[in-house]
């Protein structure tokens, strides 16, 4: 068996009363585009800050390229954080009083050390070669999110984390970054992309489907648009916002549907996503 | 990077920064009227006449001319505001004994700035007639007195003079007559001899005791007295004044502490996302802090610099509005009101920094 660039086994994160994952597994091999979907309160926000090393999990084990993160202190998780996690966000998050190249630089600055040429070469690879020294005010949400993904890229991580990357863009941004994101696919990069749009989703090779903390749905193994696509069943996703995290059986019925369709079509291979 | 990031966040950080340059303003200001103030004020004490008065050992006898220069010589130059010898015998006029001094007239303009005279210090050959003594004679400027006693030898002499004018001292001084020191040894057939002298000096009475005791062990025939009514006066305001001065600068620079520690909370509330950002892409806790600081210290250090301008031109201000006269400024304590401004504000920082490092860096995610 390749070794998996993550492993997620029996993963539980408890804040208070409320479980936000329960009992998650997951196996994410290198170079996989996987695609985390979920409506608000299904937990893939929660799942995306301890895969992105950014918290612990209350129980369970997580591994990221043979490293078990379970036991490592906070400082420990930051190391591994900036060495091996690239983050996109959707608030793309530049620093507003320093400039698209200055704002990759940050990475570089805590990562080892500074190299200008380096940060705009990054910042030419996704287009904004010309806009390097302009203030983030001075950039469309298109061109923030690429000086974002330019910053995530920098450091040559293992992993490429995006939060949402298209959630603030119009549709032709939108189709700029995702073109980034394949070519990052196809030169052998492993993304985890979180998004509860299904057309974005879609981009992915593999697509998980988060609800309520549990994973529902999984299309591992096979190619091809994803089985449960929602984009076919449009209610799914506003029904799922609606709801919330109002109570672990209060799913709304278009969901059911959905996931049911999802379980009928998935490989059933250790996956059993009955509540 | 550091630098860049200060200026393009001007306004939040000027408020600091003003906040800081005011701190030292008052800081540098006070400190150097601290310094100068004792300066200013002891020359103003001078007026109150001699803090140092030199008497023969022994309490009886005469000094010689000698020793009270010798002694004169002892006291630090700089210092010195006046040195006048007296020189007293008794004499009588028209039958009333009265007590003249013969002293030099130009020391006593310096050791007795107080002194009133009407009409004119004598010359030689002329006489200046304490109040009470003018009164008592009815005489007046230009009328002819003649005086008469017995020198050393117990030979009677007679000598007259023209009263050039009347002297109001406040003091015993009142009832004296006053004469030239050349015509008092005339008088006398005595030269070269002393009763007391006064010195007035522009220094502390630590000082004073100390000159004291140095002229003490050097000439024996001499006996220097600290006039403890005037050092001691001295001394009281100007520890007040100095206390004062430091309660009100320790005050401004809490407030300064308290204005930065607010703005930094402010700054620190207003970048928590930028904080939790530079978490994410992997800064550690030492990393944040150290960041905070440095941008605190480098306010520190420029509040400071600006501050100790400011301070040394309100210090100025102050200097010549109130002591009529522009102060020298010390450089020394440019320096240290930096280094004070910037350790200020590395404190004021702490507080905010433990905030700024506490901030989780999942916060990016979650869409806030």
């Amino acid at each position: 068996m390749t070794e998996n660039m993550m492993e997620i086994r029996d993963v539980s994160k408890i804040y208070g009363p409320l479980r936000a994952l329960k009992n998650i597994s997951l196996d994410v091999p290198p170079g996989q585009w996987l695609a985390v979907m979920g409506s608000s309160g299904s937990g893939k926000t929660t799942l995306m800050n301890i895969m992105g090393c950014l918290d612990t999990p209350s129980l369970g084990e997580v591994t990221l390229d043979g490293v078990r993160l379970a036991k490592l202190s906070p400082g420990e998780l930051t190391a591994i954080r900036r060495e091996a996690i690239g983050l996109i966000f959707q608030q793309f998050h530049l620093i507003g009083y320093l400039t698209a190249l200055e704002n990759v630089m940050v990475a570089q600055f805590y990562h080892s050390m500074v190299d200008e040429a380096e940060a705009f070469d990054a910042l030419k690879k996704v287009g904004l070669g010309d806009r390097a020294k302009h203030l983030p005010r001075q950039l469309s949400g298109g061109e923030q999110q690429r000086v974002c993904i330019a910053r995530a890229l920098i450091n040559h991580p293992k992993l490429i984390l995006a939060d949402e990357p298209t959630g603030n863009l119009d549709e032709t941004n939108e189709g700029t970054v995702m073109e980034i994101l394949h070519d990052l696919h196809d030169a052998g990069s492993t993304i985890v992309l979180v998004t509860h749009a299904p057309e974005v989703a879609s981009h992915a090779e593999r697509i998980i489907v988060l609800e309520h903390g549990r994973l529902v749905s999984d299309n591992a193994g096979k190619n091809g648009p994803p089985p449960a696509d929602p984009a076919k069943s449009p209610g799914a996703a506003p029904a799922n916002e609606a709801v919330g995290e109002a109570s672990d059986d209060g799913a709304a019925i278009g969901d059911d549907a959905a996931v049911k369709a999802a379980n009928a079509a998935s490989d059933p291979g250790g996956l059993n996503p009955t509540k | 990077m550091l630098f860049s990031s200060l200026l393009r966040r001007r306004s939040r950080l000027l408020v600091a920064l003003f906040g800081i340059a005011i701190g030292a303003t008052v800081l540098l200001g006070l400190v150097t009227l601290c310094y100068d103030i004792p300066r200013q004020l002891r020359d103003e004490f001078r007026s109150y006449g001699a803090n140092l008065v030199f008497v023969k050992s022994g309490g009886t006898g005469r000094m010689t001319m000698g020793e009270l220069e010798r002694a004169r010589a002892m006291l630090p130059p700089e210092e010195l505001v006046g040195f006048a010898p007296f020189r007293y015998e008794s004499v009588r006029n028209n039958m009333l004994p009265y007590t003249a001094a013969g002293t030099d007239f130009e020391a006593v303009k310096k050791t007795s700035p107080y002194w009133r005279v009407e009409g004119r210090m004598p010359e030689r050959g002329e006489i200046l007639l304490g109040a009470d003594a003018a009164e008592a004679t009815g005489l007046v400027p230009g009328s002819a007195m003649a005086l008469d006693g017995r020198n050393e030898k117990q030979e009677r002499y007679e000598k007259e003079f023209v009263v050039s004018g009347t002297v109001a001292t406040g003091g015993a001084e009142d009832g004296f007559l006053f004469v030239n020191l050349p015509d008092m040894e005339e008088m006398t057939g005595e030269p070269d001899r002393a009763d007391l002298a006064e010195a007035s000096l522009s220094a502390d009475a630590e000082k004073l005791n100390f000159l004291s005791r140095a002229v003490k062990n050097a000439l024996p025939g001499v006996d220097p007295k600290p006039v403890a009514r005037v050092t001691r006066s001295e001394e009281t305001v100007m520890t007040k004044l100095t206390s004062l001065v430091y309660l009100v600068t320790l005050v401004v620079l809490l407030l300064t502490m308290i204005c930065v520690a607010t703005t930094m909370m402010t700054v620190v509330l207003e970048r928590r996302r930028e904080i939790g950002l530079k978490k994410a892409l992997g800064a550690d806790n030492k990393r944040v802090a150290k960041e905070f600081l440095a941008e605190g210290l480098v306010l520190g250090i420029f509040g400071g610099l600006l501050g100790s301008f400011l301070g040394l031109l309100f210090s100025r201000m102050v200097s010549v509005s109130v002591f009529g006269r522009a102060l020298a400024p010390e450089p020394a304590l440019i320096p240290l009101t930096v280094a004070v401004s910037a350790l200020v504000t590395v404190i004021a920082c702490l507080v905010p920094v433990r905030r700024a490092v506490d901030v989780e860096p999942a916060l990016v995610l979650r869409g806030e």
